[in-house]
């Protein structure tokens, strides 16, 4: 018996960071990835579990470097234990939680105690991202360096904006020597002000408050100054507009150091969305309009903005796919549009999302899990290179998927305990067969483990 | 002949044409109607406009129906109208406001529906600040028909009907017609109901007002607009004197004093001077042209005081005409699939 040492038979390797795409074995001991491609049958012991996968495709598990766990202070929304099975269901293995808890990440103490019970209660890995402010406020830098030390990947105040562009020029410059990336939730919320889905057509028939793009690429654009200013790492979250791809490839072009990441939402729905159904009619028919589930932000956007994100996403100029999982309680979601909390529950319907991408001949797979995996391990730094490869002596977290499963979405099946998502009963093409952590499957079979 | 014979032998026919459709649940909003379903039920009122002006005005229509009237903002004409509609059906009526109910204990307004459908009323008539409130019930009530009679800035599709039978009464059509809306239109109801309704019957809608208080979406197109958008047809003309140019119908809408705080508007003095609809602008519409406008005014802002109660003013016409087109979407919700 070797229970230790696993053999994933027959799958398609895609590693990306390898630029692998190739049928072959992978080798699994101890947590660590003995072989990958040809396995030497003198390698593989007796008794070693066979993992059959022919036919599905194998890659470096999924990371996410935006998603809300809401522990501690909303823990009826969603908990590190539930968010990260919901995680391991979407075949993601390492998660970056964003620090707008409450209290809020912005002490070392914090940080311990997300990792503790990521410890006890997760089953993927599960990184805590800081605060740039004192209890996201938005006056006064947080101890940036105890926070890095503690062990965030990141800092954000996302929810919120860094308002302040003096503070914003501050925290970029402070953080400059500790590597870590600021991520900004670009909101001028002076701009934005009541408003509850993307200016437009659909928002002025429905008599909904609108967000113009403007409110997203003018603290895009601010960021990006500032960066270039300061030399420091600016992450920009969740793009949704047509008008942030230039801004961000602008920048590239100039040696900026800048990073960006869209969600699946935004790469595959519309504002047509808020109208329900059918939009001969708001009123009638299966569903209506004002579905709160899709209150989102930034909010659903138009087919154009879409469409400008997937070329970004396909060219590289956005680095990555973030899932910015937003899970609520159902309850708070039965109100009036205006009156509903902003966010979906993404974590287990993501790849099925973003594989529209690859279905629809927009990018290769092997490009699309480049971005769900290389990409964000890029934006957090080098210390998550040896997470986002299946190379020979690095560390197991692998993903088992069949990309031309069918499936319909339902809410009630998830592992979050978010059940809010606008996909309810949507039929999305790709599913995750199985995860592993460290050599171990944490998801398999359409269970955790 | 019995009251209610007089009145089934105007109302029933055109619910009988209507049979092939599945009985209407709900008035949300007139996206939804086709031009057929709203001539039904301008049709319906004019039969209801004679049981209005009769000495004793009770028919049996609606007896042991209950309406509930849910009304989260103030309003004088249209909770007084549909409850007077109500009456004159044989309804029973019941009035709830927000203050002194149980929304100040923070019930919501889901759970208010849900406890006011299990009292086994038939049909509530719902106001509310928030845009698409009256569709938060709709989808969640499965035994009540709901009302909308004003949501947010989003619809008041009984304001849209009872402007429409206005209109035909007074000039005896509305296919061909210019109605001109002027004001502020961004955060008018009466105005989205009345571009779904006025453009379903084939009038031509041109929108006046500050840009500043017009969909900014209308004066710059994103380039998808669907043909078969209403408000992709609408015109939009910010002089007024070039808006009125051969209109047949004008109406004007209330402006709020807080535009003015919220800088959508320079000086109250400056939109008066740019958009207030006076008789020396009127000149530049048909002869025939209406004044209408949806109340409340404000006398010397939008509309001057002197045209609001001239000959060609109809907004009196238009409150009455209000009892007439509620009793009829009443009739037509709970009556007319039995």
């Amino acid at each position: 018996m070797a229970p230790d040492t696993i053999l994933i038979k027959g799958p398609r390797i895609i590693d990306p960071g390898r630029g692998v795409d190739e049928v072959g074995d992978i080798l699994v001991r101890d947590g660590v990835i003995l072989a990958s491609g040809t396995v030497s049958p003198d390698d593989i012991p007796e008794g070693c579990r066979v993992v059959e996968a022919g036919g599905l495709v194998a890659s470096p598990g999924f990371i996410d470097i935006h998603c809300h766990l809401r522990e501690p202070g909303y823990e009826y929304k969603e908990t590190i234990a539930a968010g990260t099975r919901a995680a391991a269901r979407g075949g993601f293995t390492s998660i970056c939680c964003m620090p707008n808890t409450d209290p809020p990440i912005d002490n070392s103490a914090m940080v311990e105690f997300i990792q503790q019970r990521a410890r006890d209660e997760g089953i993927v890995r599960v990184f805590p991202i800081g605060c740039v402010t004192k209890g996201r406020k938005g006056k006064e830098l947080s101890e940036m360096e105890e926070l890095a030390v503690a062990g965030v990947v990141a800092f954000s105040d996302d929810g919120d904006p860094v308002e302040d562009p003096n503070l914003m020029r501050l925290a970029l410059t402070y953080s400059s020597d500790l590597g870590l990336p600021v991520t900004n939730h670009c909101q001028d919320l002076s701009l934005s002000r009541n408003g509850v889905m993307a200016e437009g057509r659909v928002a002025t028939r429905l008599g909904l408050a609108g967000i113009p793009s403007a409110v997203e690429e003018a603290m895009m654009a601010r960021d990006i100054a500032l960066a270039e200013l300061t030399g420091g790492r600016i992450h920009l979250a969740h793009l949704s507009t047509a008008g942030s791809v230039p801004l961000v490839r602008q920048a590239r072009e100039r040696g900026i150091p800048v990073t960006a990441e869209v969600c699946p939402h935004h790469l595959t729905i519309t504002d047509e969305w808020v109208l329900g159904g059918q939009a001969s009619g708001t009123g009638t028919g299966a569903s209506f309009a004002y579905d709160t589930m899709t209150k989102v932000y930034p909010p659903l956007r138009g087919q154009q903005d879409v469409d400008a994100l997937v070329q970004g996403l396909a060219e590289g100029v956005i680095d990555c796919i973030a899932t910015d999982h937003a899970p609520h309680e159902l309850i708070s979601k039965l109100v009036t549009y205006e009156d509903a909390p902003s966010g979906i529950s993404v974590l287990e319907t993501a790849l099925g999302s973003a594989l529209q991408l690859v279905h629809g001949g927009h990018m290769s797979l092997i490009a699309l899990v480049e971005r769900m995996t290389v990409g964000p391990a890029r934006v957090l730094g080098a210390s998550f290179d040896h997470l986002s490869t299946l190379a020979p002596g690095t560390t197991a977290d692998i993903v088992i998927f069949d990309p031309d499963l069918e499936w319909v979405v339902d809410p009630d099946e998830f592992q979050s305990m978010g059940k809010n998502t606008p996909l309810r009963g949507a039929t999305l093409k790709g599913q995750v067969v199985a995860t592993m952590v460290q050599g171990r499957f944490v998801y398999q079979d359409g269970a955790v483990v | 002949m019995s009251l209610l014979n007089a009145i089934e032998t105007e109302a029933q026919p055109q619910i009988e044409a209507a049979g092939v459709r599945k009985r209407r649940r709900h008035v949300l909003d007139l996206d939804d109607f086709s031009q057929q379903e709203i001539l039904e039920v301008l049709e319906s009122a004019e039969g209801m406009s004679e049981v209005l002006h009769r000495d004793i005005k009770k028919v049996p229509a609606l007896r042991g129906r209950v309406v509930v009237t849910l009304f989260y903002e103030a309003s004088t004409r249209t909770r007084i109208s549909f409850e007077e509609a109500g009456k004159i059906l044989s309804a029973d009526v019941i009035n709830m406001s927000a203050s002194g109910s149980s929304t100040e204990k923070g019930e919501s307004l889901l759970n208010t529906g849900l406890t006011i459908q299990a009292m086994g009323v038939d049909i509530i008539v719902i106001r509310h600040p928030h845009s698409g409130a009256p569709y938060l019930l709709a989808q969640h009530l499965d035994r009540v028909g709901i009302i909308n009679a004003g949501d947010g800035i989003h619809a008041h599709p009984t304001q849209a009907l009872l402007d429409l039978y206005t209109v035909r009464e007074k000039l005896g059509r509305l296919e061909g017609l210019k109605v001109v809306i002027v004001g502020d239109v961004l955060h008018s109801r009466v105005a989205r109901s009345n571009i779904w309704g006025f453009t379903k019957m084939g009038a031509q809608v041109v929108l006046c007002g500050p840009s500043t208080l017009l969909p900014l979406d209308m004066l710059r197109p994103r380039g998808d607009d669907d043909e078969n958008d209403p408000l992709a047809s609408v015109q939009v003309e910010t002089n007024l004197d070039r808006a009125l140019e051969g209109a047949d119908v004008v109406m004007a809408l209330r402006l709020q004093a807080e535009r003015q705080n919220g800088g959508f508007l320079p000086s109250m003095r400056e939109y008066i001077r740019r958009w207030q609809v006076t008789e020396a602008r009127l000149s530049r519409a048909n002869p025939e042209a209406l004044v209408m406008h949806p109340g409340p005014m404000n006398e010397g802002i939008e509309i001057s005081s002197t045209l609001a109660h001239g000959g060609r003013s109809v907004i009196e016409r238009q409150v009455t005409n209000g009892v007439a087109i509620r009793m009829a979407l009443l009739y037509h919700l709970s009556a007319g699939g039995e």
